[in-house]
């Protein structure tokens, strides 16, 4: 894989890599449908080899990737439904890179780390659509081809928690379900709205991301109505406060596989999306809803951290510790400036890691007790201490302490956005203290102590456990210890759309873009 | 106009009526035959009707290159319009006629009964919508109307060993004798209002002003008892009571048909009436559409939740669709809009979805026709995993998931609504959608979530099986590729022109 790399610049062209992202996936979801179920190895296998392809293409489009480049790479582009102006196009820049290859590799991790207790074929033929979905929403530059695969995603976790879900699972599973799609519906009227509008300066209709982005302008009014209907969709899959409701039910019901998927890279569309389709295509409307957004994203640290406190229940309080989380990633994308953006977008990817390997260990805590009250865990550190090592660096990512990767993303959201958000990060900051203050405890009262008789049985952690949560953890060091080769491929993208949206509104961000070079070394 | 005194036929252009001469051809022969010779081999009537449904799709295509370069017209001095849009609608009427024959057959199979009546209704009923759907004369479309209706009220009702069913024909027939007689009566006011009862005539007579010296009520009432009419045939909130009883009712065949042709030739023969003759009254009618379509919607949805009978939730999904396709017709409204062309997809693919779906319920409700209960469903996923999955992909292409076809026909109303400026009217309808899919979502969970106890049998007959996989084939077809349909789509023109003379 490696090798081809140093002629990527020549063949990037040549093999549509990100269309193979897409339907590698596809393929293997297929194939693993329609193999006999008399041959369950041959199912496990095929999804692995299939999620391992599809990694190994991403790491190898990292490795591929010039840094110090803005604009979209390994661009492909296709008509497709000419009659309404939309094609297949896809690219990818430093923004959706790191989330691209964190899709990548969560998913097969997922595939050969966590075992449903039923029906293995089904479950991973929904896993591998699922990532497919993923996979093509993140990579696609086309508003009607985004929306496709934004909502296509739905489905196969909609199956995933119902099917394979503990006991509420329908009601989470369809709360998931209509709470997305209510969001998507405005902003399918919003898609068609701007392509219908922007044709009048183009000429042509399109849904061209690149093309209305960069060769129309809304009228005030207009373009704010059309960003409001975007962000009600990515606000309900952020979940932004107070739209955030379903996640905690969703989480808690989903199976681990499904928690881990959901918190790692689901939650990001909605991040990603506010990126991608409310800042780059609407800047002046972004930047008029920006107070609106950092009160919302504010609250949501808070809140987030106040209920996850209240928990009493593991996994809803890692649950609510992502709604937390995900309001510094708002915090910083709406504060608009070249060190926030950068560190919402680290965030998202440090998010992911983090949250979805609590997740994973909560999994596996559930897994031994069968329960995950934390009142009913007690003193796992004394029979169980390489597991609870192993929960506690996967923790102290998650509260953001230095030289873990939670640090450098939460770090550059606080001291980007303190320039232009000032007293809205200054109540955020807040929740660093508070994550520390629920996540410590938490620890403290499943960890630590005398372990009573249930409790004293819990095995330790096994050898592929332990491999796939080093796998995790070795993401996390490296991140926190060395961010650099992630900054300087994030950095150009970000300063470019900054660029774009101090072209077309009056926001201005402060002029250090060089400085943050440093914080990586 | 010609006199009355010194009559002279009109010149028929026999290639432009050829569908309804096939089909009374086919009609007339299965009944003769059928009774001549009582012994055929069983499937010969099916064979008959799809391969008539095919002939006639055959020839239809071949009418949609010849308009295309001849131009449209009008055939039987000004009665029947020559046109895509009747050909377009043409076609979903024969392909629905094909589809649902093939599961009669096995229906009357599984009932135990054999016979040609039950296809020589389907196909006067199929001639009835094709009249109704190229009618250029509100006289010539009410004789369409009744000709579709009083088929309908027959097949309702022609299952004699179920009271339900007997009962729904019953229903049927009073209310939509009410229907037909506020129709007749709104063309009745019409023609008083302008003199004439030909579309194209009427609207030369607005053009020239005519019209308007006369009186404008007599107009107005005219237009809303016809509008009362046709959004009865498509029920339109709140037009719909009928819909669920006798949906419910009627053989599920026979459901499939009327949620499919049916609605085709109503909305096809509402849409015409409204954007050729009523052209220039686009500001009194475009209110009433306007919140027929969301109240429709709405109605449609969130009753449909609440329903514990998947027949019956259809049903109202079906209602739901139509508020979708009124929301085309309130785009078409606008000047510049391809409303039309937007609503005709729409109805192509929900008439593929809808059968397919129904013929899903006929599968599932055995024997009798009864056993159609949500709970009747569960675990459909475990007895019969294929079936399951067909029905899953046609339950999420009514909810409108990307790549299936229902997709494509939401994503073209709404995009002809919001192109029309219709914001409200859009996002009201997307609303709608999202309390629709908790419906579908009902039903899937039903089939995949629910472990059932005991082990039922399920046999799918074969030419159901086959329907249903074409439907669901189609359906992810234009998911992946609707090209190919919105191009066709685009073409859809209306006669518009005055008939010579």
């Amino acid at each position: 894989m490696l090798v081809s790399a140093a002629e990527a610049g020549l063949h990037s062209a040549s093999f549509p890599v990100l269309t193979a992202l897409i339907v590698v996936p596809v393929i293997g979801s297929l194939l693993v449908a329609l193999l006999s179920d008399r041959r369950p190895e041959w199912v496990k296998l095929t999804a692995v080899v299939m999620s391992v392809v599809t990694a190994g293409m991403s790491i190898w489009l990292l490795s591929a990737f010039s840094a110090h480049e803005g604009g979209f790479q390994f661009v492909s582009r296709h008509d497709w439904i000419g009659a309404w102006g939309i094609s297949w196009h896809l690219g990818v820049d430093g923004i959706s890179l790191f989330l691209v290859v964190l899709t990548g590799i969560l998913f097969p991790l997922v595939i050969l780390g966590v075992d449903p207790h039923h029906d293995e074929k089904r479950y991973l033929a929904w896993l591998l659509l699922l990532e497919a979905g993923v996979m093509g929403s993140f990579l696609s530059l086309d508003l009607f081809l985004f929306f496709i695969f934004f909502e296509i995603v739905l489905v196969p976790m909609y199956f995933l928690i119902g099917g394979w879900g503990y006991d509420k699972r329908v009601y989470a599973a369809t709360k998931f379900f209509l709470y997305t799609m209510f969001g998507s519906a405005f902003m399918l009227v919003g898609i068609i709205a701007t392509a219908a509008l922007a044709r009048r300066d183009i000429g042509y209709l399109t849904f061209d991301l690149v093309t209305i982005a960069e060769r129309s302008s809304f009228a005030a009014s207009t373009g704010r109505w059309l960003f409001l209907s975007f962000a009600i969709a990515f606000a309900v899959k952020v979940p932004l406060f107070p739209l955030h409701t379903w996640l905690p039910d969703a989480h808690t019901q989903a199976p681990t596989g499904g928690s881990v998927i959901l918190a790692g890279v689901l939650l990001k569309l909605g991040t990603y999306g506010f990126l991608r389709f409310g800042l780059y295509l609407f800047p002046e409307a972004a930047v008029w809803a920006k107070p609106l957004f950092l009160t919302l994203a504010t609250i949501g640290v808070i809140w987030g951290a106040i209920a996850a406190t209240m928990q009493t229940d593991l996994k809803r309080l890692v649950a609510y510790s992502s709604v937390a989380h995900l309001g510094f990633i708002v915090l910083g994308t709406f504060a608009i400036t070249s060190q926030s953006l950068t560190g919402s977008v680290m965030q998202m990817v440090n998010h992911g890691v983090s949250t979805g390997a609590l997740f994973l260990m909560v999994g596996m805590i559930y897994e031994r007790r069968h329960t995950r009250e934390i009142a009913e865990l007690r003193g796992i550190q004394k029979v169980a201490p390489i597991f609870a090592a192993a929960f506690m660096v996967v923790m102290l990512s998650s509260i953001g302490v230095p030289g873990l990767n939670g640090f450098v993303g939460e770090f550059l959201v606080l001291i980007g956005s303190f320039e232009t958000a000032r007293w809205w990060t200054v109540v955020a900051a807040t929740g660093v203290i508070l994550a520390a203050l629920y996540l410590l405890w938490a620890y403290q009262r499943v960890f630590h102590g005398e372990p009573d008789e249930a409790n004293s049985a819990f095995p330790e952690i096994t050898l592929r456990e332990g491999a796939l949560v080093l796998c995790f953890i070795g993401l996390i060091g490296f991140t926190g210890i060395y961010p650099k080769p992630m900054l300087e491929r994030i950095e150009p993208s970000v300063d470019r759309l900054i660029e774009h949206v101090e072209k077309h509104s009056d926001h201005r961000a402060p002029e250090h873009a060089s400085d943050h070079g440093k914080e990586g070394e | 106009m010609n006199s009355l005194l010194a009559f002279t036929g009109p010149d028929i252009a026999f290639t432009d009526v050829l569908p309804l001469l096939i089909w009374l051809g086919t009609a007339c022969a299965v009944l003769l035959l059928g009774s001549l010779v009582p012994r055929w081999p069983r499937g010969t009537w099916a064979a008959v009707t799809s391969v008539s449904a095919v002939a006639v799709v055959v020839q239809q295509l071949s009418k949609w290159q010849d308009i295309g370069t001849e131009g449209t017209g009008t055939a039987l001095a000004g009665a029947v319009s020559v046109d895509r849009f009747a050909v377009f609608g043409t076609i979903i009427v024969a392909v629905a006629l094909g589809l649902v024959a093939l599961v009669t057959h096995d229906y009357l199979t599984r009932e135990g009964n054999d016979g040609p009546e039950l296809y020589a209704l389907f196909i006067t009923a199929a001639m009835g919508a094709q009249i109704m759907l190229s009618a250029n004369d509100l006289i010539v479309l009410f004789l369409g109307l009744e000709t579709l209706s009083l088929s309908l009220y027959v097949l309702v009702a022609s299952n004699r060993r179920r009271e339900q069913s007997q009962e729904a024909g019953l229903k049927y027939f009073v209310l939509g004798g009410f229907a037909s007689a506020f129709f007749l009566y709104g063309i009745a006011l019409i023609y008083g209002a302008t003199g004439s009862t030909n579309l194209t005539s009427i609207m030369e007579g607005f053009a020239a002003g005519i019209a308007i010296e006369r009186n404008d009520a007599l107009l107005l009432v005219g237009i809303g008892l016809l509008l009362v009419g046709l959004a009865f045939k498509v029920s339109a909130v709140p037009f719909h009571v009928w819909t669920p009883d006798v949906y419910e009712g009627a053989p599920s065949p026979v459901t499939a048909f009327m949620a499919s042709a049916g609605k085709v030739a109503a909305f096809t023969a509402l849409l015409r009436v409204l954007v050729t003759a009523l052209e220039r009254r686009v500001d009194d009618w475009r209110p009433v559409v306007w919140i027929l379509a969301i109240v429709t919607v709405f109605v449609g949805s969130i009753l449909a939740v609440v329903q514990t009978n998947v027949k019956r939730m259809l049903a109202f999904s079906s209602i739901a669709h139509a508020g979708f396709v009124l929301v085309g017709v309130e785009a078409a409204a606008h000047a510049g809009s391809n409303g039309i062309a937007s609503s005709m997809t729409y109805l192509l693919l929900y008439t593929v979805l809808v059968i397919g779906s129904f013929t899903v319920v006929f599968v599932v409700a055995g024997k009798g026709d009864g056993a159609s209960s949500l709970d009747d469903f569960r675990g459909l996923a475990r007895r019969r995993p294929f079936l399951a999955l067909g029905f899953t992909v046609l339950l999420l292409a009514q909810a409108g998931v990307p790549f299936t076809g229902g997709f494509v026909a939401k994503f073209g109303v709404i995009k002809s609504a919001v192109e029309a400026d219709s914001y409200v009217i859009a996002v009201a309808a997307m609303v709608a959608a999202v309390i629709g899919a908790f419906l579908y979502l009902r039903i899937m969970v039903s089939m995949w979530l629910d472990d059932t106890s005991g082990e039922m049998t399920l046999e799918v007959p074969r030419l159901a099986g086959l329907v249903i996989a074409l439907t669901v084939v189609f359906t992810l077809f234009v998911g992946f590729f609707p090209g190919w349909l919105l191009d066709a789509a685009e073409l859809i023109g209306v006669h518009r022109a005055a008939p010579v003379g």
